[in-house]
Parts: C-alpha cells; sequence; structure tokens
C-alpha cells in the first residue's frame, strides 16, 4: 500500500508509509498506538477485545484486530491504516464503493469493514478456502454472496449496513474477478 | 494491565533462556493471552515473543507434516498438503473465531489457550476456580448451558474452546516440546489435563517448556475426513458441539475411524469408546448411532445443558453418514 517498498527499520513501525518509534511501554496495544500517540482516529476501539473488528489494520498486508496485538511486535513491519488508502487521485475503490452501496450507516464500524475487506481480497486471491467454500481443493474460489458474508463476519454492523458492505465489496472484487 | 518485560526471541535457544525467567510467558498471537492480560486475569512478569521462530511447514521423512508452532492458523489451514490430505484440520481452523485473529493467532498458542467459561473472566463477580484455586465454581450451579458433559469435576466445568485441537486429536498429532531439561515428544491427547481438583493446571507442560513443532503422521485415513461445528449463530462462535472424523470402509464394513468431539469437555475428547464401537461394524445409520451412545454412556449434564448429549449424539451420527455416503 506504501509507496516505499523496502522494509521497515527493525527499530521503527512503518505507519502509512511514516516510520514510527516502538513504544518505550510494551503494554501499548497497536490500536492505542495508533489512536492515542499517532492521533490516527480513523481506526475505531471497539470491544477492544476482538470481537467486533472495529479495529482492523493491514500488517505487511495481512488483516488483524489492533486491539489484541501488542505495538511492540510489530517493529520493522508495515501497518496500512484507514488514512492510509485514498491517494491524491482519490478515494481508494472500496471507499468510494462503500458511498455508492450505502455500505455503512454511523460509519463506526466502517474503517474496519474496508481494512478486513482489503485483506479479504487478498486472501481469496491467493486461495484461502474459507468455512462455507465446498471444494477444500479448488484452486480458484469465486467472490460469491455467501463467501464474502462468512469471510467479513469479524466485523460487526450495529446499524445493520451488511448488505450495503457486501455489495460494495461483491462490486469491487467479484465484478473484477467476473 | 500488570507491568512486564518484553523481549523477542530470536531462535528457540534463546526463547528457552529467556522463558527461563520467573513468571515468564511466551506470546504467540496474543489473541488470548494479551485479552486475559488486559483483564489482569493473566500477569505475567516477562512476555517472551516467540512470533518470529520459524515458521515452517515441512514434509516429514516417511510422509506426514511437521508443523513450527509459529505458523499462524490461516497459513496451515491454507496449507495445500493440508487441505488435500487433512482436510479435518483445514475445516476446523476454518471453522474457528474469525480471519483477523486466524492471521494473527500461531499453532502453538491455539493449543495454549486458556480452557475457560464466562466465569473465569468474570473477576468482579463469580468464584472461579481456575482463575483463583480454591475459591469454589460459580458455573456448577449458574448459566452453564455451554459447559462441559464429559469429564468434568466438581471444581471445574469449563470446554476447552479450540476447533483445531478437535482436528489434532483425531488425526493424532504428536507435540514435540523443549525445555531445560531437553526435547521430548508427547502424543496430543497427553497436552491437555482434565480439571480434577486441579482446573488451574489445563496441561501438562512443566514451566519454561515450549511446543515447537507440531507432527502430523502419514495417515491415508485422513484424507477422507471432516469437521462439522455446531454453534448458536453460523459464524464467530464457539462450539456448543463441534466433531471432527475419518472414516475408512472396507465394502459396507468400518475398516477404521477417527473420531474426537469439541465443546464438551476441558480438553479436545477424543472419543475412543465410539470407535471401538465402530470399528469392523456395520457402516450403517443404526451402527453409528450406537457407538455414539457408547460415548455418552458417562455423560453428566448440569442444568442447562442436557440438550448437548443428544445434540452431539446426532451430529457424530450425521458427520459419520456424510463420509460414508462420500466413500460410496
Amino acid at each position: 500500500m506504501t509507496a516505499d517498498r523496502t522494509a521497515a527499520p527493525a527499530a521503527a513501525i512503518r505507519i502509512n508509509g511514516v516510520d514510527y518509534p516502538v513504544p518505550a511501554d510494551p503494554r501499548v496495544s497497536l490500536l492505542d498506538l495508533l489512536r492515542e500517540t499517532l492521533n490516527l482516529h480513523g481506526t475505531k476501539k471497539g470491544c477492544n477485545q476482538g470481537a467486533c473488528g472495529a479495529c482492523t489494520v493491514l500488517v505487511d498486508g495481512e488483516r488483524i484486530v489492533s486491539c489484541l496485538s501488542l505495538a511492540v511486535q510489530h517493529a520493522g513491519r508495515s501497518v496500512t491504516t484507514i488514512e492510509g488508502l485514498a491517494s491524491e487521485a482519490g478515494l481508494h475503490p472500496l471507499q468510494q464503493a462503500f458511498i455508492e452501496h450505502d455500505g455503512f450507516q454511523c460509519g463506526y464500524c466502517t474503517p474496519g469493514q474496508i481494512c478486513s475487506a482489503i485483506g479479504m481480497a487478498s486472501e481469496l486471491q491467493r486461495g484461502v478456502p474459507s468455512h462455507v467454500t465446498p471444494d477444500l481443493a479448488a484452486d480458484h474460489i469465486a467472490p460469491t454472496h455467501d463467501e464474502i458474508r462468512e469471510r467479513m463476519s469479524g466485523n460487526l454492523c450495529r446499524c445493520g449496513a451488511h448488505n450495503g458492505i457486501i455489495a460494495a465489496i461483491r462490486g469491487t472484487y467479484a465484478e473484477a474477478a467476473e | 494491565m500488570t507491568p512486564f518485560d518484553y523481549s523477542r526471541a530470536g531462535d528457540v535457544a534463546e526463547a528457552l533462556r529467556l522463558g527461563g525467567a520467573a513468571q515468564a510467558k511466551f506470546l504467540g498471537g496474543g489473541t488470548n493471552l494479551v485479552d486475559l492480560m488486559r483483564e489482569t486475569i493473566e500477569r505475567p512478569a516477562a512476555l517472551v515473543d516467540i512470533t518470529r521462530l520459524p515458521a515452517d511447514i515441512a514434509e516429514r521423512e516417511g510422509g506426514g507434516l511437521l508443523i513450527g508452532a509459529a505458523v499462524r492458523n490461516t497459513a496451515l489451514a491454507e496449507h495445500p498438503a493440508v487441505r488435500r490430505r487433512y482436510p479435518v484440520l483445514s475445516r476446523a481452523i476454518l471453522a474457528g473465531a474469525s480471519a483477523q485473529i486466524r492471521n494473527m493467532a500461531t499453532v502453538g498458542g491455539n493449543l495454549l489457550q486458556r480452557t475457560r467459561c464466562p466465569y473465569f473472566y468474570d473477576d468482579a463477580g463469580s468464584r472461579c476456580n481456575k482463575r483463583n484455586p480454591g475459591q469454589g465454581c460459580d458455573a456448577i450451579d449458574g448459566f452453564n448451558r455451554n459447559h462441559a458433559i464429559l469429564g468434568a469435576s466438581e471444581a471445574c466445568v469449563a470446554t476447552h474452546p479450540s476447533d483445531m485441537c478437535v482436528a489434532l486429536a483425531a488425526l493424532d498429532a504428536v507435540v514435540h516440546v523443549e525445555g531445560g531439561h531437553g526435547k521430548r515428544q508427547m502424543p496430543f491427547g497427553e497436552l491437555h489435563r482434565l480439571p480434577g481438583d486441579r482446573p488451574d493446571q489445563e496441561t501438562t507442560l512443566q514451566p519454561g517448556e515450549l511446543i515447537t513443532v507440531i507432527e502430523l503422521p502419514s495417515q491415508s485415513i485422513a484424507a477422507r475426513s471432516t469437521y462439522r461445528k455446531v454453534r448458536d449463530r453460523s459464524s464467530y462462535a464457539f462450539a456448543l458441539v463441534s466433531v471432527a472424523a475419518a472414516l475408512k470402509l472396507d465394502g459396507g464394513k468400518v475398516k477404521d475411524v477417527r473420531l474426537a468431539l469439541g465443546g464438551v469437555a476441558h480438553k479436545p475428547w477424543r472419543a475412543l469408546k465410539a470407535e471401538q464401537a465402530l470399528r469392523g461394524g456395520e457402516a450403517t445409520a443404526e451402527a453409528f448411532r450406537a457407538a455414539a451412545e457408547a460415548e455418552f454412556t458417562d455423560a453428566a449434564p448440569l442444568r442447562d445443558n442436557a440438550f448437548k448429549i443428544e445434540l452431539a449424539k446426532r451430529t457424530i451420527t450425521a458427520v459419520l453418514a456424510e463420509l460414508a455416503g462420500d466413500a460410496r
């Protein structure tokens, strides 16, 4: 996601392309580092126990929940948050799709939903099966409604925008794949 | 969260040296341990990060797989050899937690997550022998719909939450361990303990011992295997009951079978009585049901969870029928 393709320095965490020092206190979660220290408030704190997915970010392209992750564990890694997705050319296509498909109401879960969906798309592309994949040995898994629903089940939306969220994700990734 | 020292191990020797410190714990993905530390239920003085240890999945000489303990759950579930030769393991992992958690959680950490129930978390309002040994258990006479029906004790009725471990129990996995006194291996069934009067002791590991590798023996039976999880919602919930099974038929008879259950006990439950009843017998729905009955003759339901006994019997019967149907 960042223009800089070289690895982050061992003693720093690269966040949206900028290197930051690892916090001195190892108790600081990646989520709290983002929000409290770096003022990157796009990533949201919902349950703070890994159940809601609002704090989902990408670490070296993999989606994780930043609340259950100690920041110090990510030294040398590259983190992408919602703030790192848009470019000067405009919104990330998935951000645009969320607007077009009414993929949110209050918006609190949206940054986590979008980061999660980006991670999900790369998992699908490399053939990671899911709980609802009929054939585990299949090389190609179609991004069906059921597949996306299952794969996004770690992100809750209390407004009930799930159908819009899935439509936005399908609109961005499934149609491109078809 | 109680303050702790953090260090990161570059190899197993360094991990063992750092992990030998008093009150030290190994840290994998943190998905269970960090949560429990935030609740101050776990209060280690030191954390040794082992997520940068070797995370390879290697072919074992003579068949089978050697899975590094630092391999992430997703990486194991998506591995081509696991998907083709041990589908029950892929299916079990994919039935657990969320994609984000599976990306974080290590295989070793999945094995060592705490056996737990809501009363274990309720530090302020409930008694728990697992949290405070000798204090008593408020789950036994409390809301215990999701608690154990096999192998529980007066001290603890919690269930082991892992799905992956149920598959590993069925697959006769071997756990490789290293500690201050060298290396040892143990059958998967010997890693976790039943609660007895010490529910705070969940495994047979010695202090400072580290799980390094999980070995899957070569098993042709595993190619026809599956996992079924019954839960209150269709995704991201612990099992009420789950079944890992592998079946090999010879004509209309059961040549061999592996069966393990989740959601029913303090540890992943290998259903040896049912397996014994099945081996050499007819592969019919009646025989599958009879084997399931045999497994639950000693079941001890609590106030709210007697439904699990019938649910488990039906799930076992259905999964075996599914595998037998595939075989025909």
